[in-house]
């Protein structure tokens, strides 16, 4: 499946039944040098919306949102002791964790990578 | 801050100008019943300086202070030494700053004590991180079960039954409103470890005191254990930290975060405040540790200086995600505390703490050879709680006539659990031989 984007600037990507759920390269370049994330450990739920993980920055501390409702089935440690990785590669190694998505329909409500970049364009 | 002096006519030009007939308009938002109506009763509008001196000078001597007499008073406030030197410290110019004195370009005095305050205090509690200070130890006790609720995600908080109620109740009341569920357990004197048996999946943490509030110490490794096996967090309290110099320190038994009154060291009982909340915790917690830190660091020059640290936990930059509304400490205590546990050392700390535990045992052997006294304390440091065959409130009352302030009832402090005729007293290294004298003759004629 496509990357999927919200509002908030989290992304999603769907892969089998376990979605993986960041921050944007947009995000990350405004927050600047990340120097503590808060992942969410193996077994938490989620509903879409909900407060699901801390980024801080040197500018701000910022809470992220779960894109979707699920299940978390696994949080990105390495992000613990190397926060620097969201900054370098946040729609990749800087992953915050994975969902089992409770339901898909939720995806749909999300942008895709046209309109994601269209709406932080117009921020 | 400069002082603008203000002339009726300046008064009367401001509120024409915002549209205002007077100053009570400015209080019309405010329910009328609980708005002043004329002077308060009784009270006469002015008096002279030396007719007000006179007047409050009669009224300050009904007051009888610790120092008067043999004095027994603990619960929470205890009566130690606070050496000249302490006072001399405090009110050195460096420290004199105005409120709030953290920004790093001005107040590098200030936020080195702070670090220095934060490192003894870890160091007390054996924890890797303290805070810079809470209000008190009542205050410091409920932020630890908000901050256990936050960091288990779970809702339930357990109270031992000899946590002093005065920490419960302020547990109880901010929790509360924040839809935690307090479970508290029967008071008793030596129940500490029953909260082992207490915690369960759903508990965020267990709260347990020593000495506690009858005085009693306990080893609550288990207890730590137990929460542990339960993904719950164990708090430990104590409301005499001179106690720290010879018992086992929280961080030994397995807690997760240490909280205790400050106030016996540095500072005096001043009628119950302001006193100084010490909260320490793991590392792996002090993100969602409340209030402020004090870190080390290097200036531009790469010379060593302090600032406040980890503030993104704080009201002014998280706002409602804040881990506390706690945006500042008890600055002028802690210092004192520092000023005074600087003074001690290590070495000195423990000296003290064995001098309160022998005046201690010398008080609860003279009291325990009366007839009619049952010591109740199994393990004690400088307090403990004995029974007489006699209501302890005229028991008390007939001590004080006598010239002896005997301790509390515990019935003011626990009412209605059955221990009208309990009466808890502590002795620190300020009750000297002759005062336990006088406390055994006093009380082998009343009991």
């Amino acid at each position: 499946m496509t990357k999927k984007f919200t509002e908030d600037h989290e992304w999603i990507q769907l892969d089998g039944e376990i979605a993986t759920v960041g921050i944007t390269k947009y995000a990350a370049e405004q927050l600047g040098d990340v120097v503590f994330v808060e992942v969410p450990e193996a077994g938490a739920s989620f509903s879409k919306g909900d407060d699901m993980a801390v980024v801080e920055s040197v500018k701000a501390a910022s809470d992220v949102y779960a894109p979707v409702g699920g299940e978390v089935v696994d949080g990105n440690a390495a992000l613990a002791d190397a926060p620097e990785t969201v900054n370098e590669d946040p729609e990749g190694a800087g992953w915050f964790c994975k969902l089992k998505i409770s339901d898909k329909s939720e995806l749909e409500g999300l942008m895709d990578a046209d309109a994601y970049a269209k709406f932080c364009e117009g921020l | 801050m400069r002082y603008l002096p203000l002339t009726h006519d300046d008064r009367k030009v401001m509120l024409a100008r915002i549209g205002a007939a007077s100053v009570d308009d400015f209080y019309t938002d405010v329910p009328e019943a609980a708005r002043l109506d004329g002077p308060i009763h009784d009270l006469p509008s002015h008096q002279g300086e030396l007719a007000v001196e006179r007047h409050i000078g009669e009224l300050a001597a009904k007051n009888r202070t610790a120092s008067e007499g043999p004095f027994f008073v603990g619960c929470g406030a205890y009566k130690h030494h606070v050496p000249a030197s302490v006072d001399h410290i405090i009110q050195r110019s460096e420290f004199l700053t105005t409120y709030t004195p953290y920004q790093p370009e001005i107040a590098q005095g200030t936020l080195q004590t702070l670090f220095e305050f934060q490192t003894q205090v870890a160091a007390l509690t054996a924890m890797d991180v303290a805070n810079a200070s809470m209000y008190d130890g009542s205050t410091a006790c409920a932020e630890a079960a908000l901050m256990a609720c936050r960091a288990t995600r779970r809702k339930k908080v357990i109270l031992s039954g000899g946590l002093h109620p005065h920490y419960a109740a302020a547990t109880r009341t901010l929790c509360e409103a924040q839809g935690i569920e307090i479970v508290q357990l029967p008071a008793a004197v030596d129940s500490e470890l029953e909260l082992a048996k207490s915690v369960d999946g759903e508990t965020a943490c267990v709260i347990g005191q020593s000495p506690n509030v009858f005085g009693t110490i306990t080893d609550m490794s288990s207890v730590a254990e137990a929460a542990h096996a339960r993904k719950a967090l164990f708090v430990s309290v104590f409301t005499e930290a001179v106690s720290l110099g010879l018992a086992m320190p929280p961080g030994e038994m397995g807690a997760d975060i240490a909280v205790g009154e400050g106030q016996s060291i540095g500072n005096p009982l001043t009628f119950g405040g302001p006193y100084v909340g010490l909260f320490a915790c793991t590392q792996k917690l002090v993100r969602q540790m409340p209030g402020r830190l004090c870190g080390e660091t290097q200036d531009a020059d790469g010379k060593r200086g302090f600032v406040l640290t980890l503030s993104t936990r704080e009201q002014h930059i998280r706002r409602d995600k804040a881990t506390s509304n706690i945006c500042t400490n008890a600055g002028l205590c802690a210092l004192a505390f520092t000023a005074h546990m600087t003074l001690l050392g290590d070495a000195g700390l423990t000296r003290l703490a064995r001098l309160n535990h022998e005046t201690a045992c010398d008080l609860a052997d003279a009291l325990e050879a009366i007839d009619g006294v049952e010591l109740l304390t199994p393990r004690f440091f400088n307090e403990f709680a004995f029974r007489t065959k006699m209501n302890a409130e005229a028991v008390l009352a007939m001590l004080d006539e006598k010239g002896v302030v005997g301790g509390v009832r515990a019935s003011r402090l626990i009412p209605g659990a059955g221990f009208d005729d309990v009466i808890i007293c502590a002795a620190t290294e300020c009750v000297t031989a002759d005062d336990i004298e006088a406390y055994a003759d006093a009380l082998k004629e009343i009991v």
